[in-house]
């Protein structure tokens, strides 16, 4: 397993990105893939930089491994900030009008649809997100 | 994220050029707020638009919003990568695409 510490700041989203498409790309990862999981790592890294030390900063590591047979990457984030469960965030209505609709929610929505499993826990002051998504 | 304008009497396209994220999406939201005054036709031109995360969807959904009272918006030559985006969070059937 590879891992990764920055402080949790917008700043420092590039740095986690590339540090999982190097990866990625050196395993032959459609572009397609390479994206979903850049928008996985975005939507997630922007809320703990956004909420999670707020209004201090702190920590966020990213962690990633692969499993073959099938292919799969293994992705975890954590941070030391407040506990926020992500998978609670209710899902914005994709039916409603432009009117009716809110721009909240989309970014963990994004998240769901581009990885195949998803679990939580806090444990030891510490959130811990893992996802697995196979490709 | 690189912005490229241009304005035709009421009509204004802008270009926007690279990735839409966290980092670049606040820059667009600002330049909106002032250069949709007076528009009543508004294009989006995506060609070179690689990439989209939710901060980028929230500009244009805020666009979309002021847009419907003062006039109407589409996006033009949206990117298979960008598209697929905007299909899984619904945007597509909210916004016209051609």
């Amino acid at each position: 397993m590879e891992k990764i510490t920055v402080e949790a700041a917008l700043d420092n989203l590039q740095t986690v990105v590339d540090f999982a498409t190097e990866k990625l790309e050196a395993r032959d990862c459609s572009m397609k893939t390479i994206m979903q999981t850049e928008l996985v790592i975005e939507e997630i890294f922007v809320n703990i930089a956004s909420y999670a030390y707020h209004p201090e900063t702190g920590p966020a590591t990213f962690c990633m491994e692969f499993e073959e047979n099938p292919n799969a990457m293994l992705m975890t984030f954590i941070d030391g900030g407040k506990p926020y469960n992500p998978l609670e965030q209710e899902a914005p209505d994709t039916t409603l009008s432009v009117d009716e609709r809110g721009v909240g929610g989309l970014g963990i929505f994004l998240v769901k649809k581009n990885v195949d499993e998803l679990a939580y826990e806090y444990t030891d002051g510490k959130n811990i997100l893992r996802m697995k998504k196979f490709f | 994220m690189e912005i490229k304008k241009e304005q035709n009497g009421n009509a204004l396209t802008i270009k926007v050029i690279g990735r839409l994220d966290a980092g670049s999406a606040p820059e667009l939201s600002k330049e909106l707020t002032t250069a949709l005054n007076d528009v009543t036709d508004l294009t989006f031109d995506f060609a070179e638009l690689k990439y989209i995360a939710s901060a980028g969807l929230r500009v244009l959904l805020v666009a979309q919003k002021r847009m419907n009272k003062q006039g109407s918006m589409k996006l033009i030559n949206v990117s298979e990568a960008v598209m697929e985006v905007l299909d899984m969070t619904g945007f597509a059937s909210l916004m016209t695409i051609v």
